[in-house]
């Protein structure tokens, strides 16, 4: 029918600016989510390791909830649902300060937190007991043996999963659309809806995404050899 | 949330059915098990590929692969929603879009859940079925496959569970499943969210829990397995 593929008409003025603003925004979402999922992670993985059983069941009951409700309904609940809970003040402030990507932030955080603090929480595990007894026996203290004897194995076996958990999230940002948020996939369909040119803009949020995503497997395949060979 | 369970719990379970189309959770579960199934023998195909001798098999294939685990499933869907009805030439409900985007999605994870079972293999096997005489086709179908299937059955009740939770994305192309009968259900009501979308996420969780601890419980059932007699393996 005569469709002439012209990318170059989607990657001008406006429309190249909100390409811009969209891959800008879902790098800051997976950033901030990333950051928000390693801390909350890191602290479910101690509590979880504390002489505590409640604890314990809690943080079972964290990560089964993250892990069997979908993604994009755990970002429904925040962003429809919490605010009808918060008291009017707090609920105002985050209403003008852009609530959906706070909200994004926070779903995508909590959810990659569960998926973290089962990933380390294996790999602290995959450390035989036997090695922290044979560092104290040899006279290192309690930290000296998490530092110099546990932590660098156990680093090692987390990193591969870790990087292919931060590719998880970064194609999950793209979830936000559903709420509004104006991330790359979110702008791509503003292009498309303005310009009609639905494969060109299609076509270039596809190349940005398979881009970052094949940087990061990249970085994920080569932690994997590295950290193999230093273990030989 | 009793109150809206009790106005609404058919339209979560069966959409407009009668008077529309069906939706609800058994629109959820019917692409789930379709998408999965549909999809199943295109992951044997693009494991078998991706195993290949045959450069040019086994680079499409391998392309495919990883186009698919670099793109989010939102891109697919909306690929599809553009494509689908110009290729086809008609107009493509949003059931239909979620599906094949779904197949193609889930085929390609699958695939590889295949390959590394086939991988998982020892040698023996495919040499002991070559030594009979058996040739390609007859090793991996009758002999090679049968026991990764075997194998891989925790995988593939995780990847169904996976499926349930991707077809909440029908929701952003308005497909009548059951996260999209709930924003309904919470336009009509407008005032409860927390207790809507709750619920969605108890329906979810109930449905997905389940599974996966059936999926644990084979697991550990065929660790025993292996451990015990070591028959399946050798």
């Amino acid at each position: 029918m005569g469709y002439v593929f012209d990318p170059a008409a989607v990657l001008t003025g406006q429309y190249l600016d909100w390409f811009i603003w969209g891959l800008a925004t879902t790098i800051a979402l997976t950033v901030a989510a990333w950051l928000l999922g390693m801390t909350i992670g890191i602290i479910l993985t101690l509590v979880r390791m504390l002489p505590f059983r409640p604890l314990e069941w809690l943080v079972a009951a964290y990560v089964e909830y993250h892990r069997n409700v979908p993604l994009l309904v755990q970002i429904l609940v925040w962003y429809f649902g919490v605010p009808q809970l918060l008291p009017r003040a707090i609920r105002m402030w985050v209403n003008s300060h852009h609530s959906e990507f706070l909200l994004a932030m926070v779903a995508l955080g909590l959810a990659s937190a569960a998926y973290i603090t089962e990933d380390l929480r294996s790999g602290i595990r995959s450390i035989p007991k036997t090695q922290y007894e044979a560092a104290r026996s040899i006279g290192f203290n309690y930290l000296q043996a998490m530092s110099y004897v546990i932590l660098p194995q156990a680093l090692r076996i987390v990193i591969p999963p870790l990087i292919n958990q931060t590719l998880l999230l970064f194609k999950n940002t793209s979830l936000a659309m559903a709420i509004g948020v104006g991330e790359l996939t979110y702008r791509t369909r503003e292009v498309d809806s303005y310009t009609f040119k639905t494969f060109e803009a299609f076509a270039v949020a596809t190349i940005i995404y398979l881009a970052i995503s094949f940087g990061i497997m990249a970085l994920g395949a080569f932690a994997n050899r590295r950290l193999k060979l230093e273990l030989r | 949330m009793l109150e809206i369970l009790e106005n609404n719990w058919l339209l979560f379970l069966i959409g407009q059915y009668p008077h529309g189309p069906v939706g609800g959770l058994a629109m959820t579960l019917f692409l789930a098990v379709v998408g999965l199934s549909l999809s199943f023998p295109v992951a044997v195909a693009l494991a078998l590929a991706r195993l290949s001798s045959h450069g040019w098999l086994r680079g499409p294939a391998t392309a495919v692969v990883y186009i698919v685990r670099g793109l989010p499933l939102i891109m697919f869907i909306f690929w599809t929603y553009f494509a689908l009805p110009l290729l086809t030439g008609r107009t493509v409900g949003g059931v239909e879009t979620l599906l094949f985007a779904l197949v193609v999605y889930e085929a390609s994870y699958l695939s590889e859940i295949i390959r590394a079972g086939i991988e998982g293999l020892p040698k023996g096997q495919t040499e002991a079925a070559k030594a009979l005489g058996l040739g390609y086709f007859p090793t991996t179908f009758k002999v090679i496959l049968p026991q990764v299937l075997h194998n891989m059955m925790p995988s593939l009740v995780s990847q169904f569970v996976s499926t349930i939770k991707e077809t909440s994305l029908g929701y952003v192309i308005s497909a009548n499943e059951v996260t999209f009968a709930a924003s309904q259900v919470n336009n009509q009501l407008m005032t409860q969210p927390f207790e809507v979308y709750g619920l969605l996420a108890l329906t979810y969780f109930t449905l997905c829990f389940t599974l996966t601890s059936a999926a644990r419980w084979l697991e550990r059932r065929l660790a025993a397995e292996r451990g015990g007699l070591g028959v399946q393996t050798a």
